[in-house]
C-alpha cells in the first residue's frame, strides 16, 4: 500500500497550449485595450459603415434588387466580412510588428512562462474577440436602414469570430515573415483588396466569368459573406461545407503563424 | 542623494518548489552561432545558489546571447543548459516559471500605469488569485514605487522605469534573477540607486547572474565575476583575486610622449611586468614585486579595469 502513498513525481515540463499561459496574455491585451478602445473601435467599425452607406445609397440608387435582396440589405450583409478583415487582418498585421520589433513586449511574454504557440494562439483569440464585435456593427447599421431582424443572424458573432480568427492568423503570420513594415504595403495591395473586392461584398459572384467564381470559392472572405448573408436570410444546404472552409482556412493559417513566429522569435 | 529605502521580505511559501540545486545555473561547452558569427563559443559557466556572479566583457563578447539562452529565447547549437536543475531548451518552461528577466532594453507596457504592469505580469508569472495583490504591493514596495503605482510608464523618469522593470521581475518571488546590463545608460546618481537595490536583494540571498560591461558595477555587486571575451571565458573568480592574480596590487601610471612611453612598455616587460595602455598615459602593473626600479608616476591600487583591459585587449575589434 505505501508505494501507492507516494507523492507522484513532480512534472518535469509544463504542457503545450496551457491555459494559464494563454490567459495570461489575454489579461495584458485586455488591460492595455482600455487605453486605444476609442481609437480601434472608431476604426473598425466606423469604415465598414461608409462602406455600407457609399455603396449602399450610390449603388442602391442605380441597382433596385440584387439576388432577390433590396441592395442595403446585399451590402449590409457583405460589410461583415469587411468589418471582420478590418478589425483582425490589420491590427494583427501591425500589432504584431509594433510589439515585436519596437515594444519588444514579445522578448518579456517569452520571458516569462509562455511558448510562441500559445502567444500566437492568445493573440488570435483576442483579435478574433474584437472581431466578432466588431463585424456585426455594419449589420446593426443596416438595421437602421431596413435590414430585417432575423433568428440567424444570432450567429454572425460567431462566424465573424471564427473568420476573425483566420485573419488575424493570417496577419500575424505576414508580420511573422515581413522584414520591414513597409512590405505590407504588398500584402494589403496584392492580396487583401483582391479578396476584398471579389468576396460578394458589393456585387455577387454569380456575375463573373467561370475562373473567377472557381476563385472566389478559394476566398475565405466569400464564405464569410455568404454566411452572414444566409444567417439574416436563410442557411442553405451547402452552408456547413462553408463552414468548414473558414474552420480550414484558420487551421492552415494558424499553424503557420505559429512556425513563421518561431522564427522570428527564437533565434 | 538620500539612502535608498529597502525593505525585502523574502519568504516563500513552503512545499511548493522544488529541492534548490547547489548550482542554479550550470553551462558546460555550449556554443551558439548566427551564420558565420559564433556569438558564443564552448562557455563553461557556473551560478552557485545564493550567489551573485557578474559576466563582465565588452561589447560583443556574447553576454546577451548567453542570456537569451538561458531563456530558451536563443538554442545552443552545441553544449549543455541546465537552470534551477532543468535542462534547457526542452524543461525552459519550468525554469522560466521560477527566474526573473530584467531585459537590457526596456519593454514595459508604456501606456499602461505602473501597477498596471505588473498586474499583467502577476498573471503571465501564473501568480495565484489570492497571492497576487499581497504579490503586487511587495514588487511596488522593493521598487520604491508604491507612490507611483498609478503613474503612466512614459510620465516615469529613466530611473523609475529600470526600477519597475526590476520589480516586474521579482513579482513572482523568482529563485534566480538574470539581469542584462541592469544599469546601462543612465545617470551615474541613478546607477548608484539601482546597485543599493541589487545589492540589497544580493544580502537577501536571491541568486543573480548580471552582464555588464560596466567594471565598477561588476567590482561592487557580484561575488564571482567571469570575464568573457569573443564568446569565451577568458578568467574567473572573485574581484579582488582576479585582480591579485592577473595585476598584482599597485600599478604606476606614467604620463608622457608617445616615446617615453614605448621606453617604459619596453623596460616593463624586461622586468616581467605587464602593462597596459589607457590611451594618456601607461600603467605598469604588479609594481610591487619590482620595488626601488619602478618608473616614476603616478602610484595607485589595481582594479578590476586593468583586469579587463589585460584580458580582453586594449582595441576593441
Amino acid at each position: 500500500m505505501a508505494d501507492l502513498m507516494e507523492a507522484p513525481a513532480p512534472a518535469r515540463r509544463l504542457g503545450r497550449l496551457e491555459r494559464p499561459a494563454i490567459l495570461g496574455v489575454l489579461v495584458r491585451e485586455t488591460i492595455n485595450f482600455s487605453s486605444y478602445w476609442k481609437s480601434a473601435t472608431f476604426s473598425s467599425t466606423v469604415e465598414p459603415t461608409i462602406y455600407l452607406l457609399a455603396f449602399g445609397f450610390g449603388f442602391g440608387a442605380l441597382v433596385s434588387k440584387v439576388n432577390g435582396y433590396s441592395y442595403v440589405q446585399f451590402v449590409g450583409t457583405g460589410t461583415v466580412a469587411t468589418a471582420v478583415l478590418f478589425s483582425a487582418a490589420f491590427p494583427a498585421m501591425f500589432g504584431t510588428f509594433v510589439k515585436y520589433q519596437f515594444q519588444r513586449t514579445y522578448d518579456a511574454i517569452l520571458a516569462a512562462p509562455v511558448d510562441t504557440e500559445e502567444l500566437v494562439t492568445a493573440e488570435a483569440l483576442w483579435v478574433a474577440t474584437r472581431a466578432g464585435v466588431y463585424g456585426c456593427v455594419p449589420m446593426l447599421v443596416a438595421m437602421v436602414f431596413g435590414l430585417d431582424p432575423a433568428w440567424g443572424m444570432l450567429t454572425v458573432p460567431l462566424i465573424a469570430f471564427l473568420a476573425g480568427f483566420g485573419w488575424a492568423c493570417f496577419g500575424i503570420m505576414i508580420a511573422g515573415y515581413a522584414k520591414a513594415i513597409e512590405n505590407f504595403n504588398y500584402v494589403v495591395s496584392a492580396v487583401l483588396t483582391p479578396l476584398f473586392l471579389v468576396a460578394g461584398t458589393f456585387f455577387p459572384i454569380s456575375g463573373l466569368p467561370r475562373w473567377a467564381r472557381v476563385l472566389a470559392e478559394l476566398n475565405p472572405l466569400h464564405h464569410c459573406v455568404e454566411l452572414v448573408r444566409h444567417a439574416a436570410f436563410g442557411f442553405h444546404a451547402t452552408d456547413p461545407l462553408r463552414v468548414l472552409a473558414l474552420v480550414l482556412f484558420a487551421f492552415v493559417v494558424w499553424r503557420v503563424a505559429i512556425r513563421a513566429m518561431t522564427r522570428k522569435l527564437i533565434s | 542623494m538620500g539612502q535608498f529605502p529597502v525593505r525585502i521580505s523574502w519568504n516563500r511559501p513552503a512545499g511548493s518548489i522544488l529541492p534548490v540545486p547547489d548550482l542554479a545555473i550550470s553551462l558546460r561547452g555550449v556554443v551558439k552561432r548566427y551564420g558565420s558569427i559564433t556569438a558564443v563559443d564552448g562557455l563553461d559557466l557556473d551560478v552557485p545558489t545564493g550567489t551573485c556572479v557578474g559576466l563582465l566583457g565588452p561589447n560583443g563578447a556574447g553576454k546577451s546571447t548567453t542570456m537569451r539562452l538561458l531563456t530558451a529565447q536563443s538554442i545552443a547549437d552545441e553544449g549543455e543548459i541546465d537552470v534551477l536543475g532543468f535542462r534547457l531548451p526542452g524543461e525552459s518552461k519550468m525554469a522560466r516559471a521560477q527566474c526573473g528577466v530584467v531585459p537590457q532594453l526596456d519593454n514595459l507596457d508604456t501606456t499602461l500605469t505602473v501597477e498596471q504592469n505588473l498586474i499583467v505580469f502577476s498573471h503571465l508569472y501564473r501568480i495565484g488569485r489570492d497571492e497576487r495583490r499581497p504579490a503586487i504591493e511587495r514588487a511596488l514596495e522593493i521598487a520604491n514605487l508604491v507612490e507611483r503605482r498609478d503613474s503612466r510608464v512614459d510620465k516615469l523618469s529613466g530611473g523609475m522605469r529600470r526600477r519597475l522593470l526590476i520589480a516586474r521581475a521579482l513579482v513572482h518571488q523568482p529563485r534566480l534573477l538574470l539581469m542584462d546590463e541592469p544599469t546601462v545608460g543612465l545617470d551615474p546618481q541613478v546607477r548608484q540607486e539601482l546597485w543599493a537595490l541589487i545589492d540589497a536583494l544580493r544580502v537577501q540571498g536571491t541568486t543573480i547572474l548580471m552582464s555588464t560591461h560596466y567594471i565598477e558595477e561588476a567590482q561592487r555587486l557580484a561575488d564571482t565575476v567571469l570575464v568573457m571575451s569573443h564568446g569565451k571565458a577568458v578568467a574567473g573568480g572573485p574581484p579582488a583575486q582576479l585582480i591579485a592574480d592577473h595585476a598584482g596590487q599597485e600599478a604606476v601610471e606614467v604620463y608622457g610622449l608617445p616615446d617615453r612611453l614605448a621606453e617604459v612598455e619596453a623596460a616593463a616587460l624586461r622586468d616581467g611586468l605587464r602593462t597596459r595602455r589607457t590611451g594618456t598615459s601607461i600603467a605598469v602593473l604588479g609594481v610591487e614585486r619590482i620595488d626601488g626600479n619602478a618608473p616614476e608616476g603616478i602610484r595607485r591600487a589595481t582594479t578590476l579595469e586593468d583586469v579587463f583591459v589585460l584580458l580582453t585587449g586594449e582595441e576593441i575589434d
